[in-house]
């Protein structure tokens, strides 16, 4: 069997009704399969990243999505991406980290250094401005071997370096 | 005495209706210090929080960081609330603390120190929580459920300097507010 080849494609420009079902059917017009997908309006503006997998080249995707870029008003990409090994779940343990306070620049990056240092992996992240307030919320995995309260100290005084309030908790999972 | 009966008139001044401060306000982020129950301010402060809250459409708690007085004190009333099972009426209490809590359910809050945001917080819908009275300084041990339970750990939160955005289930259980009562 021919190996399976995987494509990230991104969406990203103005937003209007159809533009998941125009980029989709172009998709399965290439006989591609949908694997991991997200979509979301920043700040009004619609952005999709996923990933997709068949015989294709990425040239090939770009010219069948190339419609939706007619206008000039939506950028599309289409890039080669390797097959990932599967995470070690085992290794890490979940937590969610929220920020919150006064807008001002470098509020994520202080926050996230903080993580990296520990070894803390981002694996979801959404910010958001409202009026004066940022809110930043992040899914982490931190290393099993992580001091969590000691992470949680340094993201707290990182915080108040910063005017920001910062909370490290573990992620509640029932398994049903 | 029994929660239920209490009314603000026992409290014996008028309440004042005070400004909501919103976030980022430092305030909000600041644990409350524990009130002398019996102090005319925070029996003052106790009938400002029910007038307050009485003129503000939806709000079922409100806690004295909210109104710029860090001081440990909310009042709730979830009585006209259509998720309330149990409801103790309008009350208000210093210093309180869950004394117990369980049944952990996923729901959507608000607040109206943060206007624009909802999200999806867990909290206990069994809860146990002890506080005194203002005024008397009574103390009462209040059992809940359901609505009335996830107002009281939303206002004793707030107390602790922690908005319903530091107990969030994660990086996409946060939203834009859709409806403005």
């Amino acid at each position: 069997m021919e190996p399976v080849s995987l494509i990230a494609v991104t969406v990203i420009g103005h937003d209007r009704p159809g533009i998941i079902a125009d980029a989709t059917a172009g998709l399965a017009g290439l006989g591609l399969n949908l694997e991991d997908s997200t979509m979301t309006l920043l700040r009004g503006h619609f952005a999709m990243m996923l990933i997709c997998s068949g015989d294709r080249s990425p040239a090939e995707v770009e010219d069948a999505l190339a419609p939706l870029t007619a206008d000039g008003r939506l950028q599309v990409s289409a890039r080669a991406v390797p097959d990932e090994d599967a995470v070690d779940v085992l290794g890490r343990r979940p937590y969610v980290l929220t920020v919150h306070g006064g807008d001002r620049p470098g509020i994520v990056s202080a926050v996230t250094r903080v993580l990296a240092a520990a070894g803390g992996n981002i694996t979801d992240l959404t910010t958001r401005l409202t009026g004066d307030l940022y809110v930043a919320v992040a899914e982490v995995d931190l290393p099993a071997d992580a001091d969590a309260d000691a992470v949680a100290m340094r993201l707290r005084d990182a915080g108040t370096e910063l005017g920001v309030g910062v909370t490290l908790r573990p992620q509640e999972t029932d398994v049903l | 005495m029994s929660i239920a009966d209490w009314t603000e008139a026992d409290l014996g001044v008028p309440g004042r209706v005070l400004t909501v401060v919103r976030a980022p306000d430092p305030v909000l982020s600041t644990p409350s210090p524990q009130v002398d129950p019996g102090d005319p301010e925070v029996v003052q402060l106790a009938a400002d929080l029910v007038a307050t809250m009485r003129v503000s459409p939806g709000c079922v708690g409100l806690a004295g960081c909210q109104v710029g007085v860090s001081a440990h004190v909310f009042a709730v009333d979830v009585s006209q609330h259509p998720k309330t099972r149990t409801t103790h009426g309008t009350f208000v209490l210093c210093n309180a603390e869950v004394v117990e809590a369980t049944r952990k359910e996923k729901g959507r809050e608000g607040c109206m120190s943060v206007p624009d945001l909802t999200g999806d917080v867990k909290r206990a819908t069994r809860l146990t929580v002890r506080g005194l009275l203002p005024g008397s300084g009574e103390e009462l041990t209040v059992e809940t459920d359901a609505f009335e339970a996830r107002a009281l750990q939303h206002e004793i939160d707030h107390c602790a300097g922690f908005l319903f955005l530091d107990r969030v289930a994660g990086a996409h259980a946060v939203f834009p507010r859709q409806t403005y009562l």
